[in-house]
C-alpha cells in the first residue's frame, strides 16, 4: 500500500474513533433541534467505513476515500448518508493522482460544493456547510496564494473549522431539520458543523502523525472569518 | 374552511348529514371510552418481528408476483425480464408502508422496478444504485422521486455513481401536495398520489419505444398537471413503535395530511363525507385553476384503513364538484394507490389531461396495482 493511501486508512479509523467518542456529544445536539440520530448513525457508519477500508488489499488513496464514502452513504442513511458519503464518493475523483498538497485542495473544494449542491445549503443556514466553507477557503488560500507547508495549512483550515461551529450557534437554522424550529433554532450549536470539525480535526492529527511531525500551533488570534460572499463563486 | 372549534360539536351532530364520517353522540361517548382502556396496549397486527416486516413483505411478493424478483441482498424489486431489451427504464422508490406504492406498479406498461426503504424511511443510494444497474438496457433510466429530502438527496447521490459507470438517467421530481409548502420532511411540496399517474404516464411511453428524453417529457407534464390533498380520521400505526405516530382525538380529524402520520394543516372537528371532500377538492381545484371544459382525471385514494365504501361516498361528491366547477372528469379511479399504513382517511387528486396523457393513461398495464386493458 502507498504511504498515502496508509495515512488515509488510518484516518479513517481516527475518524471511526472519535465519533465513537463523541457519539452521544452529537446525539445530545441533534435532540435540541432534530430527532436525536446523529450520534448513532454517524458512529455505526463510521465504525462500518473503517472496517471496510481494513479490509482492502493494497489500495491506493481514491480507493480507500470511495470504500469509505459508499459504506458511510449506506450505512448511515436518510440525508447524512449522502452529504457525508455520497459527496466523499464523488470527490474522490480528485485523488487519482494520490494525496499531494494540489489535489488535497481540489478535492476538499469538489466536497464542499457537492454538500452545497445536495444539501441546496449556503452559509449562515446553520448546517455543515458553515464549518466546511471557512475551512476549505482557509485551506485553498494556505496552499495556493501563501505557499503553506500542508500540514500548518490543514490547521488553519481546523481553526477556521472551529471558528465556523461557533458561528452556527447564533444564526438561525434555514436549512435541515432544525429549520422548522424557526427562531428556536438559534442559540442551538450544529451537530452536523460539530462532526465536521471532529472529522478535520483527525485528518489533521493523522496527517501530523504520517509526516512524523506536530499540530503546528496556527494564530489563533486572528481566526479566519466565514466570507459568505465568496462561498457562492 | 372551518377554523378548529368554529362550530360547537352539537351542532354538527344535529345538522341532516347522513354520513359515516359522523357518530351518534353515544357511540362517540363509548368508543372514547374504550380508546381510554385501550392506551398502551399493543396493536395488534400480522407482524412476526418489525425488524423483519419490510423483508418478509418483499418475499411475500415475489411469491405473489412471478413477474418480479428481488435483486439478491437488497430491498429492491424488479420485472423478471428486466433490463428490457431497447426500453427505457422507469423506476421509483421510496418508504414502505405505502403499499401498493411502488413495488406493486411493477410490470409491463408502468414500473421496472423499485426500490422499499423501511417504513417511512428512504432507501439508502446503494438499493437506488442497485435499481438503476439492473433496470437499463443501455437506453437509459427514469427516475420518479417523491419530493422528500431523503428520497431525493440519495436518489441524486445513486445516479451520480452509475452516471460514473455510463448510464444515462433522467428525473422527475413529484410534488403535488397542495397542502404545504415545507413539511417536516421536506423543503417544497411533498410527492403523493399523483405520482401513480407519472408511473402510468412514463411507463405507457416506455413502452411505446420513446426514448428517455420524450419519457421525461410526459412525466413532468403529469408533475405540472396534477394536485392532491389528503385527510385522516386516525394516526397510523407503525410496527416499530406499535401504537398510533399522533394523537388524534376521536372527534377531530386531520386536513392537509401527508402520508407518514406528519402533520397536516388543519385540526378540525369531525366532517360529514361531503364536507371533507369539498375541503380537499376546493383546496386542490384552487391551485391548479384549471379552464372551464377541461378534462380531468381524479383519484379518490385510500389511505389504507378506509373501506372502499366510503372512498366511493367521497367519490360521489367530488364528481358533483368537477362538474359543478365547468369540468369534465375523463377517467375516475377509486381505491386504495397509495396508502399510509392502516390509517384511516383518503387523498384527492385531480390530473388536467390532454390527448396525450390521455393515449398513455388508457394504454395497456399489467400490474399487481394497476391493470389497464
Amino acid at each position: 500500500m502507498s504511504g498515502d493511501a496508509a495515512a488515509v486508512v488510518a484516518a479513517v479509523e481516527a475518524v471511526a474513533e472519535r465519533i465513537q467518542a463523541e457519539r452521544s456529544h452529537l446525539t445530545d445536539l441533534d435532540s435540541a433541534i432534530g430527532d436525536a440520530d446523529h450520534g448513532g448513525n454517524m458512529a455505526r457508519g463510521w465504525a462500518e467505513a473503517a472496517d471496510a477500508v481494513a479490509d482492502l488489499e493494497d489500495p491506493d488513496a481514491q480507493t480507500v476515500v470511495k470504500t469509505a464514502g459508499k459504506t458511510v452513504l449506506s450505512e448511515v442513511g436518510g440525508a447524512s448518508g449522502p452529504l457525508y458519503g455520497g459527496s466523499l464518493v464523488f470527490a474522490s475523483q480528485e485523488l487519482e493522482d494520490g494525496v499531494t498538497p494540489e489535489t488535497a485542495v481540489a478535492f476538499a473544494e469538489t466536497y464542499l460544493e457537492k454538500v452545497q449542491d445536495r444539501g441546496d445549503a449556503s452559509v449562515g443556514d446553520q448546517t455543515m456547510v458553515d464549518a466546511l466553507t471557512p475551512a476549505v477557503h482557509t485551506f485553498k488560500k494556505s496552499i495556493e496564494t501563501d505557499d503553506l507547508p500542508p500540514l500548518e495549512a490543514l490547521a488553519k483550515a481546523v481553526a477556521a473549522a472551529e471558528a465556523g461551529v461557533q458561528f452556527t450557534v447564533p444564526i438561525r437554522a434555514s436549512k435541515g431539520r432544525a429549520s422548522y424550529l424557526g427562531w428556536r433554532s438559534v442559540g442551538h450549536q450544529d451537530p452536523g458543523a460539530t462532526s465536521t470539525l471532529y472529522i478535520m480535526e483527525e485528518l489533521l492529527e493523522t496527517a501530523a502523525d504520517h509526516l512524523d511531525s506536530e499540530v503546528p500551533d496556527v494564530d489563533a488570534s486572528s481566526p479566519t472569518i466565514p466570507d459568505a460572499e465568496a462561498a457562492g463563486e | 374552511m372551518l377554523p378548529p372549534d368554529s362550530a360547537p360539536r352539537t351542532d354538527m351532530r344535529r345538522s341532516n348529514h347522513r354520513s359515516v364520517f359522523v357518530l351518534p353522540d353515544i357511540l362517540a361517548q363509548l368508543t372514547f371510552s374504550l380508546s381510554q382502556t385501550i392506551v398502551n396496549m399493543v396493536m395488534k397486527k400480522l407482524i412476526n418481528d418489525s425488524d423483519d416486516v419490510v423483508d418478509e413483505m418483499l418475499d411475500g411478493m415475489t411469491a405473489a408476483y412471478p413477474d418480479m424478483r428481488r435483486l439478491p441482498d437488497t430491498q429492491v424489486l424488479v420485472r423478471d425480464d428486466a433490463p428490457v431489451d431497447g426500453k427505457v427504464g422507469v423506476v421509483s422508490g421510496g418508504g414502505s408502508g405505502h403499499e401498493p406504492t411502488h413495488g406493486g406498479y411493477i410490470g409491463d406498461g408502468m414500473l421496472d422496478g423499485a426500490a422499499a426503504g423501511d417504513v417511512f424511511s428512504s432507501p439508502t443510494a446503494d438499493e437506488f444504485e442497485a435499481l438503476l444497474d439492473a433496470t437499463d438496457s443501455g437506453e437509459g433510466v427514469l427516475a420518479v422521486i417523491k419530493n422528500y429530502e431523503g428520497d431525493v438527496m440519495n436518489f441524486e447521490t445513486a445516479i451520480e455513481m452509475v452516471e460514473m459507470e455510463g448510464t444515462d438517467v433522467a428525473t422527475v421530481v413529484v410534488n403535488d401536495d397542495v397542502a404545504v409548502e415545507d413539511s417536516l420532511y421536506t423543503s417544497g411540496r411533498r410527492g403523493v398520489c399523483g405520482t401513480i399517474l407519472v408511473h402510468k404516464a412514463a411507463g405507457a411511453k416506455a413502452a411505446e419505444g420513446a426514448d428517455l428524453d420524450e419519457v421525461q417529457r410526459v412525466a413532468q407534464k403529469v408533475v405540472d398537471n396534477v394536485g392532491t390533498m389528503g385527510m385522516a380520521l386516525t394516526s397510523c400505526v407503525t410496527p416499530e413503535k406499535g401504537e398510533a405516530t399522533f394523537d388524534l382525538p376521536d372527534d377531530e380529524i386531520e386536513l392537509g395530511i401527508g402520508i407518514h402520520g406528519e402533520p397536516g394543516t388543519e385540526r378540525t372537528d369531525v366532517m360529514s363525507a361531503d364536507e371533507i371532500t369539498e375541503e380537499l377538492t376546493e383546496s386542490v381545484l384552487d391551485d391548479l385553476d384549471l379552464d372551464e371544459g377541461q378534462e380531468v382525471v381524479t383519484i379518490v385514494n385510500g389511505m389504507g384503513g378506509t373501506p372502499l365504501m366510503e372512498l366511493f361516498v367521497v367519490n360521489r361528491k367530488l364528481q358533483e364538484l368537477i362538474g359543478d366547477h365547468g369540468l369534465e372528469t375523463w377517467d375516475a379511479w377509486v381505491g386504495d394507490y397509495m396508502t399510509s399504513l392502516d390509517m384511516e382517511g383518503a387523498s384527492i387528486t385531480v390530473c388536467a389531461v390532454d390527448e396525450e396523457l390521455k393515449e398513455l393513461l388508457d394504454a395497456p398495464a399489467d400490474t399487481p396495482g394497476l391493470t389497464v386493458q
